[in-house]
């Protein structure tokens, strides 16, 4: 009997596979169908924005913003607004707040339309992408509506928002959300009980509370394993604290509780929308939507055309534009995949000495390897799919 | 020379290439249809550019394939790489030989129609073995190995279910499977009835046998990517889709056949009898067909140990114990065939 040396066998999953997600490289180690080791390697999408930053002025770096986690580009944007809002102490009014909120949830709902449905197809389910993907259309003609574009919109900008909304755009949203939720019940009659979609997630992926705080993880990941852990409640910026709504949490932290928290945000984000909407349009919803510090936030075309200040306003801030106090600044938001955060130093230009932006994904995807350990192959997709990565805001 | 052979051996060969013509025409449509109810079920309009209503979609489809460059990966194996997808379009094409789309009409009507067809279709998953061992690539040999072990779990089953049916008829031969369900209760005494949770255990096993979601395992878009076609393109690719669907065809005519009383009409009065049992054989295809189609657009996809469970530990069982029910009841209400 001669001895042999069995090796496992290594397959590269991605940049270009279609259950990637992206440009994620997996390299994984396989015994048979078990996976012994996942391998996550990042950096095919990175494109430096950090230090990109760092050579552009406050209002000029808020464009990255959109870039990084696409699927649901304001949730970033508002992050880096109230880092900057904070660095200046500016607040911004209530109408710009409640503006932010609604389309916050909009980019919330967005992204978990597509997770879910995509973490359907990772398991074979073809179907609820393209049903899911006609309510994300319709969101996006909503970015549109408002920005002018659908996905890279720098909307939000330090000191409110870039423009108000029309009201026939604040009624047509409300109008929305209603037929909505019966998509989400109908995505739910494929999904929630198909016996094979609870046989490929139930018990798949679980992260027990302990771990996940020791990851860093934060979202849904936390909320998966039963921690009712949501920056919009437990530190509460802009208007959130008058909104109503529950936070879904799971019991298992598998990929199946994750999967109906994601269902059940929708939903809560719906109600907050609607609370937004009725806001908006009631008697004392009205006002400004940014601030109208004329040092930070630029006249209107109007005011340029007969105030000589507005037009010295309007010159500096396109040219130089505005300089922030010096100092440090930490601030997060509950993004659709967990807690985004910027953190901003000024040293007093114009431009920021630093921006450390905190992604909740790449916390996420280092748990592939102990995640996945002794699953099959099948699961790897799964639980990469239950994740909610998204490579824009992983690699930066 | 003896020139009633060769008269014979000519009205074969045109038989075939009729019946190799006609499949394949039907194919095209049947192709078609499954792109179209997919495309229903997700909101989309399907292919609706080339022809009217897309009815030429699967005709541009093959002249794009057709004179297509196709690639053959240099580490490969060459000539095994190449014989695969003719193996498994061959195979699955010659099953049609002893199926009869009506009555008399079978290019062979030999006695041992059913174990002719088992044959064949096993030995299908040499194509699908072949193309991954000769690609000389990893996810076409995970998809082969994958495959050869799913094809062999439920071609198991589906041996156990054939059996219950020819436990009834008392004949392994087709023609004699339909007669037998030739009542004057009609389709109430067709066997998917007497026999309702053995038809059941045929289909998904037929599924499975095909590689249809949700057991497409061996070409897991989410895992293997296209599994055992990963390096297939232009014609090689074709002739794999095109065994793929006509392997679908016979499971479709098989479960006809078996339990749907082939080419007999609902009712054997008037209005039905009026139309010809090729008629009633390829609507029954059709609709057998609408079922694959749906379960595409509607399951997840099985894991494979869930798949191996599925197949060992539920329908194995099941069937068997229904081979020995079956036969108990026969013997002891004498409902058997009588010889």
């Amino acid at each position: 009997m001669t001895e042999h040396n069995i090796r496992n066998f290594s397959i590269n999953f991605g940049p270009q596979h279609p259950a990637a997600h992206g440009v994620l490289r997996l390299v994984l180690e396989l015994d048979g169908e078990i996976v012994e080791r996942v391998d996550p390697h990042i950096g095919l999408l990175h494109r430096g924005t950090e230090k990109l930053i760092e050579a552009k002025t406050y209002l000029q770096a808020l464009p990255y913003f959109d870039r990084l986690d696409y699927v649901a580009p304001m949730n970033q944007e508002h992050a880096y607004s109230l880092a900057v809002e904070k660095l200046m102490g500016v607040t911004v009014p209530r109408r710009g707040q409640l503006i932010r909120v609604l389309y916050s949830e909009i980019g919330r709902i967005l992204s978990h339309i597509l997770n879910v449905t995509t973490q359907a197809m990772d398991v074979g389910a073809l179907t609820p992408p393209l049903w899911g993907f006609e309510e994300r259309e319709k969101l996006m003609i909503f970015y549109e509506r408002a920005c002018g574009a659908r996905m890279h919109a720098a909307y939000v900008r330090p000191g409110g928002v870039h423009q108000d909304l029309p009201v026939s755009l604040i009624h047509d949203i409300a109008e929305w959300c209603d037929p909505f939720l019966k998509v989400c019940d109908d995505l739910e009659t494929l999904l929630t009980d198909n016996r094979i979609f609870k046989q490929r997630n139930v018990d798949i992926g679980v992260v027990d509370l302990d771990t996940c705080w020791k990851w860093g993880f934060s979202g849904v990941m936390v909320r998966g394993s039963g921690a009712a852990w949501d920056l919009r409640k437990s530190q509460p910026y802009e208007c959130y604290e008058e909104m109503d709504f529950d936070i879904p949490i799971g019991k298992n932290g598998d990929c199946y509780d994750r999967y109906c928290i994601r269902m059940e945000e929708m939903r809560q984000s719906v109600r907050i929308m609607k609370q937004c909407c009725e806001k908006l349009l009631a008697a004392d919803g009205g006002g400004p939507v940014s601030s109208l510090d004329g040092k930070m936030v630029p006249p209107k075309r109007g005011e340029m055309k007969r105030s000589m200040e507005a037009l010295i306003h309007h010159f500096k801030l396109y040219t130089e534009g505005y300089k922030v106090p010096a100092g440090e600044v930490y601030a997060a938001v509950e993004a659709p995949k967990g807690e985004f955060g910027v953190y901003l130093v000024s040293d007093g230009t114009n431009k920021p000495y630093r921006c450390k932006i905190k992604a909740p994904g790449f916390a996420h995807l280092q748990a592939m390897d102990f995640m996945c350990r002794k699953h099959m192959l099948a699961d790897v997709s799964a639980i990469l799919g239950s994740l909610d990565i998204v490579f824009g805001e992983v690699d930066r | 020379m003896n020139w009633d052979l060769v008269l014979d051996l000519a009205i074969m060969l045109g038989k075939s290439l009729l019946l190799l013509v006609c499949l394949l025409v039907f194919i095209a449509y049947i192709l078609l249809a499954d792109r179209k109810i997919w495309a229903a079920v997700q909101l989309r309009r399907g292919p609706n550019v080339v022809g009217p209503f897309g009815l030429f979609q699967s005709f541009a489809d093959l002249l794009k394939f057709a004179f297509k460059e196709p690639i053959i990966p240099s580490g490969s194996n060459k000539g095994v790489f190449l014989l695969a997808p003719l193996i498994s379009c061959f195979l699955s094409l010659g099953a049609w030989a002893v199926i009869p789309v009506a009555e008399g009409w079978a290019i062979a009507d030999i006695n041992v129609g059913v174990l002719y067809i088992l044959a064949i279709s096993s030995l299908g998953v040499y194509g699908v073995i072949m193309a991954g061992w000769a690609s000389n690539s990893k996810y076409p040999f995970m998809g082969a190995l994958r495959s050869a072990a799913q094809m062999v779990s439920y071609e198991v089953s589906i041996g156990f279910v054939i059996i219950t049916v020819l436990l009834c008829v008392g004949s392994l031969n087709l023609t004699a499977i339909v007669e037998a369900q030739n009542t004057s209760w009609g389709m109430l005494r067709w066997y998917w009835l007497p026999l309702f949770p053995m038809f059941i255990v045929f289909f998904i096993s037929a599924l499975a046998e095909t590689n249809r979601p949700p057991f497409d395992l061996p070409e897991a878009e989410s895992e293997l990517v296209a599994g055992f076609m990963v390096e297939y393109s232009s014609t090689p690719y074709l002739l794999f889709m095109l065994g793929e669907y006509v392997a679908i065809m016979t499971m479709c005519s098989l479960t006809t056949i078996l339990f749907l009383g082939g080419w007999l009409p609902p009712f054997p009065i008037a209005p039905f009898t009026w139309l010809p049992g090729v008629f009633w054989f390829a609507l029954k295809v059709c609709l057998v067909f609408f079922m694959f189609a749906m379960v595409k657009a509607f399951v997840p996809r099985y894991r494979y140990d869930q798949l191996m469970r599925l197949g060992w530990k539920v329908f194995l069982p099941l069937s068997l114990v229904s081979v020995v029910v079956v036969a108990f009841v026969l013997q002891v209400t004498g409902w058997g065939p009588v010889h």
